[in-house]
């Protein structure tokens, strides 16, 4: 009955490919409407500005290693921090959830670009320039009074300290501008990832077959355009306060400084869902491929996220526990916040099920993956202590918190975007990333993630709060803060091996092939990388596992699903 | 509703020293943070059993079924789609452990907010500064800063009920020994208790980021014994003192623009912008928790307050050496 309507076997497409001149390959790049290009460009600026905050979080992590510390003054401190949260939020995150969403979409549901491919490259250059308009104000941010550099408001910007009176310069204006600009790539790119998931599928990818991937991409493209808008919003109202005399936040003529934080939060916590979605997709790909097993629960795990999606708008003022709301108000944000948790662990199960009964390989990308499941699962409790509001009234604004939120955006994205890395690296760059030095990146980067975070769990439950510049011995800090600083060296060790075997893999790593993980959807089913057009023919699928049909023509997945 | 758990509790915990430099939240000394204390542990004890089971669950999963060198790597394994028992179960088993800790905190949250101050209660006004605290006993007519002194309340009757608010951007009360966090905020009145049930000295820091010196705005709760608390209101409420020896150095403070920040009551310094001097003798600590109350730390700050602590709203006053000799020495009157 099953047609083989694509073949697994291509010709060499190099061949094909003229050489170009360094212009016109440059001109090729910045000119590109083509989805694996800016994918791939969405990516690598990711990487540049995590190196970049990377290294602002070392030199806090200096600061603070010794009480009273002296390796930057306070001003500096205070920017480091703002300028770390906000670049690992809006110009690491964001742009890691575009860039492998606009590569691998395309490819995973058999078409040969992205809905609107124009407004994916608009997208992509509107987020650059939101990120190069936050660094320019190292050099412009002292407006004309001179007063300032760098945003000092922190990532969440609280009003008023952000108003005039508070933050002279132009520093706030370059922090809501910046990632204004920046926040209009994500919501378009979420347009065209909804239009492209709805509108682009290849023959016979009902929404029931789409690849788990692209599913919770998709949920997560909702998600952007429910959560940014209010953002958006709250920077413009930011900024007629600070320019036009308008007061909606400023507390000196009756403004409210309490409706910044439900404007921002509105957005922000769905915002740490956007960002973790990624590492949910990826995971729900290299799990099955490298268990050699279907995700367990298909139907339970596209509930869950959108269960997640659905209750993540509803759960915002956690972070508000301790600005004197009602009782009746904590309550309700503590019990949907704790709601949040059972799809979360849903999805933890079925990802643990899939493993479960299969024949594990250990290679780096399933490595990472495990990695994550263990410090997802700490991130989620810590979180449901988090939302258990007496107990927040504790922990809120200390370093407890720091050290959850690093488990969920370290432990658990970061994590799951090195897996995703490891394993569509061969597919993008057409050769094999070095295993050994892999497995070297996995357990530096782990080991040195642990020293730092796990720590830093136990300065909250002695009383430190977070953004402090410099504390004073004596009060049972010192000890757990250098080790957290200790954990910076193997964490940068792991980042070099990893920025090492991407060059040195690129240059000459083994080829990789088409497929070679043996995996079973439709991206590995053309060349490594793929052509500017993917498929000379669009396949038609009739299960979940289009390849796997395919090489298993007597035990196809359509007679099961 | 958690006062006698307390007492029991105190009954076994060691009695304050002079001061608790340690702010450990899982060792409280007064209701709300015992109160809170309880919610925690039983949190704690919930997720560290779940950990424990899915964690070994997630360990043996990878230890049992990783791919050996012996196996047969042409031969996959069962491919099993999932089961709807099994998914069944584990949404029904964690919806019932949330619905336990929802009615935990629901307990906890009407217990500590909606507590009603006893009659014999202790009001309070703090009003967040960037970077120090300022505190009045409206009904005693005191004005202070940084230390709060409170009426130690073995028995819990004499609590302290704190209205908190700030004339700038926003900060946040935590003594982690007394009671979690509640925010100051501009425009807005917010309500916090403590009730320290030993005398002692508790340190907590401004817990919300307010701008450069966030990290030195220190707040302390002092908890005298009740005849020492007598005893400090009393001498709180004089005017200063007006310590004939010092009249020279009063007049050099007088013609310096100290006046137009600090308020020295019964004086003609009547400045609001910093803290109040009239007793600032009384006070064990400067700006805000940074420096002890001594002459070489006080002389120190008088000098060049952007030396302990760069950025603070007080200017460096380039006081020539003789101005400052006779400034310190007369703040050093103001006992
Ligand atoms: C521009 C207003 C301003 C002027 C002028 C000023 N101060 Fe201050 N002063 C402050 C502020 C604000 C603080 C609180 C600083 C902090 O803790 O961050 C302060 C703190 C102090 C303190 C510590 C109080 C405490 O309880 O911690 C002393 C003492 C003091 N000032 C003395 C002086 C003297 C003496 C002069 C004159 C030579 C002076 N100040 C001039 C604003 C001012
Ligand atoms: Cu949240
Ligand atoms: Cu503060």
């Amino acid at each position: 009955m099953a047609s083989i309507d694509y073949p697994l076997e291509h010709p060499k497409a190099e061949a094909l490919t003229p050489e170009f001149s360094f212009s016109e390959s440059l001109y090729k790049w910045v000119a590109t409407v083509d989805h694996k290009r800016l994918g791939l460009m969405y990516v690598v600026s990711a990487l540049v500005f995590l190196v970049i905050a990377g290294i602002m979080a070392s030199v806090i992590r200096m600061q603070l290693a010794f009480p009273l510390n002296h390796v930057v003054g306070p001003d500096t401190f205070n920017r480091l921090f703002t300028m770390h949260g906000t670049t690992m939020v809006f110009l690491v995150g964001m742009p890691m959830v575009a860039g492998f969403s606009v590569y691998l979409i395309p490819l995973m549901i058999g078409t040969r670009d992205m809905a609107f491919p124009r407004l994916n490259a608009f997208g992509f250059w509107i987020f650059l320039l939101g990120g190069c308009l936050l660094y320019f104000s190292y050099i412009g941010g002292g407006g004309l009074s001179g007063d300032g550099s760098a945003p000092d408001v922190g990532w969440f910007a609280y009003a008023p300290l952000t108003e005039k009176a508070f933050s002279r310069g132009a520093a706030t204006d370059y922090w809501a501008l910046g990632v204004l600009l920046s926040g209009v790539g994500s919501i378009v790119t979420a347009l065209n990832v909804i239009a492209t998931t709805f509108c682009m599928r290849c023959p016979g990818m009902t929404l029931s077959r789409m690849p788990m991937f692209v599913w919770v991409m998709l949920i997560d493209a909702w998600l952007v355009l429910v959560a940014l808008p209010p953002l958006s919003a709250a920077q413009i109202m930011l900024e007629l306060d600070r320019h036009l005399g308008a007061n909606f936040f400023d507390t000196q003529a009756g403004g409210s400084a309490v409706l910044w934080q439900h404007l921002f939060w509105i957005f922000g916590h769905p915002e740490v869902y956007i960002l973790i979605f990624p590492a949910f997709a990826i995971l729900s790909e290299v799990i099955p491929v490298f268990s050699r097993k279907p995700l367990f629960g298909r139907p339970a795990m596209v509930g869950a996220v959108t269960a997640i999606g659905f209750i993540s708008l509803g759960v915002w003022a956690h972070h508000m526990f301790a600005i004197g709301m009602t009782s009746w108000s904590n309550t309700f944000f503590a019990a949907s916040s704790m709601l949040v948790g059972v799809p979360t662990g849903i999805k933890i199960f079925n990802w643990t099920a899939t493993m479960y009964g299969g024949k594990l390989r250990m290679q780096t990308p399933l490595l990472f993956c495990i990695a994550f499941l263990l410090q997802f699962l700490v991130a989620g409790l810590t979180g449901i202590m988090l939302a258990v509001a007496p107990f927040d009234w504790q922990l809120h604004d200390s370093y407890f918190v720091v050290a959850h939120f690093h488990f969920t955006l370290v432990g658990g994205l970061v994590f799951g975007l090195f897996a995703g890395m490891y394993y569509w690296f061969p597919k993008v760059s057409g050769k094999m990333l070095d295993e050994k030095l892999g497995k070297w990146h996995f357990w530096l980067f782990c080991i040195g993630f642990n020293m730092t975070f796990l720590t830093l769990h136990f300065a909250g439950f002695l009383g430190m709060p977070r953004r402090i510049y410099t504390y004073y011995p004596g009060r049972g800090w010192d000890a757990i803060n250098l080790i957290a600083s200790l954990g910076v060296i193997p964490q940068a060790a792991g980042i070099l091996c990893f920025v090492w075997n991407i060059i040195r893999s690129s240059l000459r790593g083994i080829p990789a092939g088409d497929d070679p993980w043996d995996a079973w959807t439709l991206e590995w089913a053309t060349t490594s990388p793929p052509p500017e057009y993917n498929f000379e023919k669009l396949p038609v699928v009739r299960s979940s596992r289009p390849l796997w049909d395919l090489k298993h023509p007597q035990d196809p997945d359509w007679k099961y699903e | 509703m958690f006062a006698h758990a307390l007492n029991a509790y105190l009954q076994v915990q060691v009695p304050g020293v002079a001061e608790r430099r340690i702010t450990d939240i899982f060792k409280p000394m007064g209701t709300p943070g015992y109160a809170e204390r309880e919610a925690a542990l039983f949190t704690i004890g919930v997720t560290a059993v779940i950990f424990v089971v899915v964690a070994g669950l997630i360990v043996y999963t990878v230890w049992r079924f990783r791919r050996r060198p012996s196996d047969d790597s042409a031969q996959e394994p069962p491919q099993v789609y999932g089961s709807n028992q099994i998914e069944a179960a584990w949404t029904i088993i964690p919806i019932l452990i949330v619905f336990v800790l929802i009615g935990v905190s629901a307990r906890v949250i009407a217990g500590v907010e909606n507590a009603s101050p006893p009659p014999k209660a202790l009001k309070v006004r703090l009003i967040g500064h960037q970077w120090w605290w300022e505190v009045q006993y409206p009904d005693y007519g005191i004005v202070t800063a940084n230390e709060i002194h409170v009426p130690a309340t073995p028995d819990g009757q004499r609590a302290t009920y704190l209205e908190l608010t700030s004339v700038d951007v926003i900060h946040s009360f935590w003594i982690p020994e007394l009671a979690g966090k509640t925010d100051l905020i501009p425009n807005r009145v917010n309500y916090a208790w403590i009730d320290p049930r030993v005398p002692g000295v508790y340190v907590g820091n401004c817990a919300e980021y307010c701008g450069t010196q966030h990290a030195q705005m220190l707040l302390r709760v002092i908890a005298d014994t009740p005849e020492n608390f007598k005893t400090w209101t009393e001498q709180q409420q004089r005017p200063a003192e007006n310590d004939p020896q010092v009249s020279d150095a009063r007049n050099v403070f007088g013609s310096l623009a100290c006046v137009n920040c600090h308020d020295i009551r019964g004086t003609p310094s009547v400045g609001k912008f910093g803290p109040d001097l009239t007793h600032l003798m009384s006070r064990r600590t400067l700006a805000a928790g940074v420096l002890v109350n001594d002459t070489k730390n006080l002389r120190a700050w008088v000098d060049d307050p952007q030396k302990a602590k760069p950025g603070c709203l007080m200017p460096s006053m380039k006081l020539n050496d003789q101005q400052l000799e006779q400034v310190v020495s007369y703040l050093q009157s103001l006992k």
